[in-house]
């Protein structure tokens, strides 16, 4: 259990609810691993808050303008894919707490494996807007991560990644460094066996890492809730002796809480943990599905309701930090850092056919030395 | 210079490397208590001590993966899977993590790991702990497959694989754990990965192989040179990348070739082979380039591994034949 409490929230404190909340699940100045498999949120989706938040309205401002920018992502994406500029995309849009939340717990340094889902998540740790857009435009070269940003290219294949963030924490606890991995994952995932080898390596090993499991409630068209007899996520870290706790995953700042104390507890030698953020995918898995044949549509509705975005907006209107100027000024911020990252991307000359070869092995082999002077005829 | 059989020679490098570099880490099931299945780890835990050394679950994708998040961040670690059989599990790891990596980031992080496998049969195992299937490594663009046959190549391959900025399998054949010996040079040195080495130089033929079929294959040569016939033996060493220039620069100066592998015939390297052979010597050639493999089968089990495995009256007919035409 952590000790350490929430502060209280410097230029929030209008926002502290005078009495608990009955209906609330969390007591006050609860912590998340207090919580465990029960749901740990702090902000509810009207805006009111739960319990003292442990961030400053500026950091509450800067929490929501990254959601703002990370949907407007989200948005261009998707059309540039219907306009034939972007390969497959898989949006995350519902998710943006969760991402913006994790993210935002971590230091540079810290390592982060995720997923094609991931965008806002590795963005918010380092990995640059115009980067991302290059890979799906289909190019290589968007992996190419500046030299300080520690954040994995994202791995196509389910769930093969969680060990990756495993054997990176070994690693940087056996160089006797402080950083941690962090790797985010679909509920989906944790049916894989890699999930189990990657739990259990890294609780056998005391690795400093934190999985993070975005429950978005569908694994493609399969339901959350067939994917295992478990009634939580979170509750298999039991079975491996590591913490496991449930955020609402829409809150952004109990996704940041979260992962902060499981941060905390990895940094200071106590090991990984697992987090289940409860989320919702509100749109298809990629541009390539139709979700209207699995799922109903009202679902849908009762999910916008908890958008991400709207609870901290109006969380914000309440303490008198949001008006629609801003939200202009952010909007138009956040799409002009979108639009530069999509020109560069597009500027880029397609690559060389002889980049192919060139980019297999630290010193090309003689095989694919002969297979590009081939090509080069 | 002590004599010393390819597992000593093979124990011997894992404690150069890691005596002489501090960011190499083993890791494996049974490896370090008990030395390996094999013996090849064999008192590495006890002195390089349990922080280097890591007896590991019963999880080949699990030490896979994660020897391939160490190596991304800065380790050189050794993985050993305990049986080619047994990497299967590990295969997705192997061929969509470890072998991509370069390339899904252009450079920007990279897998400098190795993984080390026993493989071949010949020793009674158990059902599918005599695997050779070789070629469905060295068939993956972005891994280096290594096999030496000889205690020195051991050695100096496996220093090789270490220091070598991308992921390395080494298959080692069990079948000569024990049965080659020779002085191997206790110094620190390196054999290149990618070049054959020419094991005897002849006129008439050439026999091409690699790992344990090298036994039989050099006691062909043998009993060829004793009925007259100048054999060259290539023991390619690499798998992947393969030295086509070595290949094709023996079978045009000896105009006939004979492949011989443990491994099945069909999707083997064999055909690899022989079609670069046709590529670049066939005005050279006096016969048709031979197969000698194991059948397309499951791996028989001790009473019958005899029947499959390629043997020296095999290779030798091979041969004959070929030097009929």
């Amino acid at each position: 259990m952590s000790s350490r409490k929430p502060g209280l929230g410097r230029g929030l404190e209008s926002l502290i609810p005078t009495e608990s909340d009955p209906t609330s699940a969390v007591s006050t100045e609860q912590t998340a691993s207090d919580v465990g498999p029960s749901m740990f949120s702090l902000i509810n989706p009207d805006g009111s808050v739960r319990d003292r938040l442990p961030v400053t309205l500026d950091e509450m401002k800067d929490l929501y303008a990254a959601m703002v920018e990370a949907r407007i992502y989200d948005d261009k994406s998707m059309a540039m894919q219907r306009q034939g500029r972007l390969a497959t995309y898989a949006p995350f849009r519902g998710q943006e707490a969760a991402q913006i939340g994790a993210a935002s717990a971590l230091r540079p340094g810290d390592w982060v494996a995720g997923t094609y889902r991931d965008a806002a998540l590795n963005w918010r740790a380092g990995y640059p807007w115009r980067l991302l857009i290059l890979g799906r435009t289909g190019d290589e070269r968007g992996g190419q991560l500046p030299e300080d940003v520690n954040v994995l290219p994202p791995s196509i294949t389910v769930g093969g990644h969680m060990i990756h963030a495993v054997g990176l924490a070994w690693a940087e606890k056996l160089k006797g460094t402080r950083r941690i991995a962090l790797t985010s994952f679909g509920d989906g995932a944790t049916s894989e066996g890699d999930f189990h080898e990657a739990m259990n390596f890294a609780a056998v090993y005391d690795t400093p890492t934190v999985f993070l499991c975005q429950n978005n409630g569908f694994a493609i068209s399969y339901p959350a809730a067939e994917q295992t007899r478990s009634d939580t996520i979170a509750e298999k870290a039991d079975a491996y002796g590591m913490p496991g706790v449930r955020v609402d995953g829409n809150d952004v700042v109990a996704v940041m809480v979260a992962v902060q104390e499981a941060a905390e507890r990895a940094r200071s030698g106590k090991g990984p943990s697992l987090i289940e953020a409860l989320t919702y995918r509100v749109g298809p898995h990629t541009t390539a599905d139709d979700p209207s044949r699995y799922r109903d549509e009202g679902e849908l509705v009762a999910w916008e309701e908890r958008d991400p975005l709207d609870r901290v907006r109006r969380l914000l209107e309440r303490s008198g930090a949001w008006n629609p100027q801003w939200q202009q000024v952010l909007e138009q911020q956040a799409s002009q850092n979108i639009e530069a990252a999509v020109s560069w991307a597009e500027s880029i000359p397609p690559p060389e056919a002889g980049d192919m070869f060139t980019r297999m092995f630290a010193e090309t082999t003689p095989p694919l030395l002969d297979q590009a002077k081939e090509i080069a005829e | 210079m002590t004599e010393v059989n390819l597992a000593q020679a093979l124990n011997g490098a894992l404690d150069t490397a890691l005596s002489s570099d501090e960011r190499v880490v083993l890791l494996g099931e049974d490896i370090g208590r008990a030395g390996g299945v094999f013996r090849i780890t064999d008192g590495l835990r006890q002195k390089y001590g349990a922080d280097r050394v890591f007896d590991t679950p019963v999880a080949e994708s699990g030490i896979i993966g994660a020897a391939f998040g160490m190596a991304i961040a800065g380790l050189r670690p050794i993985a050993e899977l305990q049986f080619l059989g047994f990497s299967y599990p590990a295969y997705d790891q192997i061929i969509n993590h470890v072998a991509r990596i370069r390339n899904r980031s252009a450079h920007r992080f990279t897998a400098p790991m190795v993984i080390r496998i026993p493989y071949g049969g010949g020793i009674g195992a158990a059902e599918h702990h005599s695997e050779s299937t070789e070629a469905i490594y060295a068939h993956i663009p972005g891994l280096k497959v290594v096999v030496p046959s000889t205690p020195r190549d051991a050695r100096g391959l496996v220093l090789a694989a270490i220091e070598d900025p991308d992921p390395v399998i080494v298959l080692e054949p069990i079948r000569l754990y024990r049965a080659v010996k020779e002085e191997v040079p206790e110094i620190y040195y390196k054999v290149d990965i990618g070049p054959v080495r020419l094991e005897r130089q002849g006129d008439d033929l050439t026999l091409i192989s690699w790992g344990a079929m090298m036994k039989e294959t050099r006691q062909a040569a043998t009993v060829l040179e004793q009925g007259g016939v100048s054999v060259e033996v290539i023991d390619l060493r690499t798998l992947a990348p393969l030295d086509r220039d070595g290949i094709a620069a023996s079978v045009t100066k000896t105009g006939r070739a004979v492949i011989i592998h443990e491994a099945p015939l069909t999707g083997g390297l064999g055909g690899e082979i022989a079609a670069t052979i046709q590529e670049r010597c066939l005005y050279s050639l006096q016969a048709p380039v031979t197969r000698v493999a194991g059948w397309d089968t499951v791996f028989p089990l001790k009473r019958s591994e005899h029947h499959y495995l390629p043997s020296v009256e095999r290779i030798v007919s091979a041969a004959e034949k070929t030097l009929e035409d």
